[in-house]
């Protein structure tokens, strides 16, 4: 086994998926010979040839589009938009179609893609490169939306979505793209979607996060920990569709939660998840539910962008706020 | 054959031509053709091509526009007497769906946008489902014929990257299919057009883009909507060919979309056929298009409209008589109205099919909500 970044992850598992699935395409802007701008295809094109591994005309719409067709005709394409910046234009047909193939012609044509993104802030990435999305795709009925938060979530996460036999957005934080190492067995095995993962157990607090914002809450958990409060942190994982029973019972427990996204406050998917504890969990409330999001504010540029980050101290700083109910 | 070349604007522009000493040079020029064999009155104005030399060839695509100009005003009846939602006929624009589709073969995939109905009739989609989709049934997209093809699109331009992804499947399959691109005026207009078309042209794809220019997008007229002299050579710029045909000329329609299709089958690449025509009724049931045109306008393009200039033709030849029009109006009425019975008697889907079709395997927090829903089904009544 051995050791790999998030992006090496996501290259590991998509050469998996081509291995082990002959209708595994994959597609975009700069995904063959350069292996995306990020590296997530290195070196695919050459192992799997160019009618597997392709580069698109500059066209988002119809990257998402034409994905549309490989898929309704049998084909499992995986499609890479550069940035979530740039992943506005798929929306029509992700909204139209990918997300009601199956439903609108009552199961006869399905849509079986991933469209794969890097999402979110934090790099010093120029204009339009550091946006989170994830909440307005969690909107749209019959779409799975996923976002890894370690190298060996993002391997089993992908290859179930490739997996899956419906569309699945799939948001990759680009801050973790090479933030840290860890074991990742290449063993061919997907990790369960529509599951939260427990990343620390604790019985003071729930922590809900996902994606790059869960390094910064298991930081926030640990200085906790010397205070002598116990965090717990769950990743959601797959927002859409959304593990309630595990944030549930791990509410249930503490009395208290915490939801931190980077994506703006307002309308956000941790509205969500605040609004279903409180039809689901008010009477296991201690304290009301706190929320840390980016400020709905355009995402800045990147001297400001810290300042627009959920930073480990307004994480605590909400944890505090829980935790003065007595 | 009888071609009309049209020059669009830049050829003819002094600008464009070498005047200037050498150091403006012309590096590329086009030219567009026009392709009609039968005039207004049925005559025939050019060699026939050889499909068409047996006028008797000709009687299963005119019994196809028939029977959808009979379901057309059936629809729009039940429309009028609410038995039926919000239509959109394409009267007028017969001779281009069945030309195209008699021009398919089975395993070819169509992607119809709205007004696609004697192209989805003649390949194999029934009566009974078109009337349930506009009824507003879902099960009326589940084709009982033709398994892999597109669903009516009613978002514009929206059915041309799926086409593209599919002509791609296809060649990579190695198969000698062809995906059928219905679009148009207005649908020409948009990016979704100009990035499939431009994919088709890089990957030479097996597709074939038909644009029905009935000359008007709801209320937005034809030349309001590009300032291109055609709308065929908006293929010049993607790379592949484009022409023009009469659109309400069966002949010439099924003439080029089988040139068209043979070529995407020997992976010669894409086809754009502007196909001219009229939209002689409403844009749907919901429209009054008398609040945007003259009558006088639409009078005039009745003269041209393809099915009396089929009947025409086929009566001079001597294979129609009256006692076949009345027998062919008959029967199709007979058909319809069989389906119109079918249509009305049929029960609603059962409530959880808004569920039960979303994914492969419905995700446990939707099996929550439809079990909610169920049961205020079953309190309500």
């Amino acid at each position: 086994m051995a050791e790999a970044t998030l992006i090496q992850a996501v290259n590991m598992a998509l050469a998996r998926a081509m291995e082990l699935d002959a209708r595994v395409l994959v597609l975009g802007e700069d995904v063959g010979v350069n292996g995306g701008v990020f590296r997530a295809t290195e070196g695919l094109s050459k192992r799997f040839g160019p009618s597997r591994v392709f580069d698109t005309p500059l066209a988002e719409l119809l990257i998402a589009g034409m994905s549309v067709g490989l898929a309704a005709e049998g084909f499992r394409p995986v499609a890479e938009i550069q940035f979530t910046g740039f992943i506005y234009p798929t929306i029509d047909q992700i909204v139209n179609h990918a997300a009601r193939l199956r439903s609108r012609t009552r199961g006869r044509l399905t849509c079986p893609m991933v469209l794969r993104s890097p999402c979110g802030g934090g790099v010093h990435a120029p204009e339009h490169h550091s946006e989170s999305p994830e909440a307005m795709f969690a909107h749209i009925p019959g779409l799975r939306v996923v976002i890894p938060s370690s190298p060996s979530q993002a391997y089993g996460l992908l290859l179930a979505a490739i997996a899956d036999p419906d569309p699945v957005i799939f948001l990759e934080p680009t801050r973790l793209y090479r933030a840290f190492r860890e074991e990742v067995a290449d063993d061919g095995v997907a990790l369960p979607l529509d599951s939260c993962f427990a990343l620390r157990e604790g019985s003071d607090l729930t922590f809900v996060t996902w994606g790059a914002m869960t390094r910064e809450v298991l930081t926030a958990a640990d200085k906790l920990a010397e205070d002598g409060v116990g965090a717990a942190v769950i990743d959601v994982a797959t927002l859409k569709p959304l593990d309630m029973p595990t944030i549930l019972a791990s509410v249930e427990k503490t009395g208290r939660c915490v939801i931190v996204h980077e994506a703006p406050l307002t309308a956000g998917f941790g509205a969500e998840i605040a609004a279903r504890l409180a039809e689901q969990a008010l009477t296991s409330l201690l304290a009301p539910v706190q929320r840390v999001a980016g400020y709905d504010t355009v995402m800045p540029l990147p001297r400001l962008e810290q300042l627009y980050m959920p930073s480990k101290e307004r994480i605590l700083a909400a944890a505090r706020r829980t935790l003065a109910f007595a | 054959m009888h071609y009309v070349t049209r020059l669009p604007h830049a050829r003819r522009n002094t600008y464009m031509q070498n005047n200037e000493g050498g150091a403006v040079q012309t590096i590329a020029r086009f030219e567009i053709v026009y392709r009609q064999f039968l005039d207004k009155e049925g005559r025939v104005v050019a060699d026939l091509p050889a499909f068409a030399r047996d006028p008797k060839a000709l009687l299963p695509v005119y019994r196809a526009m028939v029977q959808t100009r009979v379901f057309d005003t059936k629809a729009i009846a039940l429309q009028r007497t609410g038995r039926l939602g919000t239509y959109p006929p394409c009267i007028g624009q017969e001779a281009i769906g069945a030309g195209v589709a008699s021009a398919m073969q089975p395993d070819d995939v169509l992607f119809p946008t709205y007004r696609e109905q004697p192209a989805q009739f003649w390949r194999g989609v029934k009566p009974l489902e078109i009337l349930l989709y506009w009824g507003g049934d879902e099960r009326g997209s589940d084709f009982a014929g033709p398994r892999r093809d597109f669903p009516i699109c009613v978002p514009v331009a929206t059915q041309a990257p799926h086409a593209v992804g599919v002509a791609l499947a296809m060649k990579l399959k190695g198969e000698p299919r062809a995906a059928v691109c219905m679009i148009g005026d207005g649908g020409t207009s948009k990016g979704d057009f100009y990035e499939a078309a431009n994919l088709a042209g890089v990957m030479r794809l097996p597709v074939l883009f038909v644009v029905t220019n009935n000359q008007w997008a709801i209320s937005v007229p034809r030349r309001a909507q590009s300032a291109a002299e055609t709308l065929a050579q908006k293929a010049i710029a993607a790379g592949f060919p484009g022409e023009q045909v009469d659109g309400n000329d069966v002949i010439a329609v099924v003439d080029a979309v089988q040139r068209a299709l043979e070529r995407a089958r020997a992976s010669g690449g894409a086809t754009l056929i502007e196909a001219l025509t009229y939209r002689l009724g409403d844009h749907t049931t919901v429209d009054d298009a008398k609040r945007y045109r003259e009558d006088a306008e639409v009078s005039q393009h009745w003269e041209s409209e393809p099915i009396a200039r089929l009947r025409k033709y086929l009566t001079a030849a001597g294979v129609w008589s009256k006692e076949d029009e009345e027998r062919l109006l008959a029967d199709c009425t007979a058909e319809i109205t069989a389906a119109v019975d079918q249509y009305l008697a049929m029960a609603p889907q059962p409530p959880a099919a808004i569920f039960d079709y979303l994914y492969a395997t419905l995700p446990a927090e939707l099996a929550e909500q439809r079990r909610h829903a169920m049961e205020g089904t079953n309190s309500d009544g």
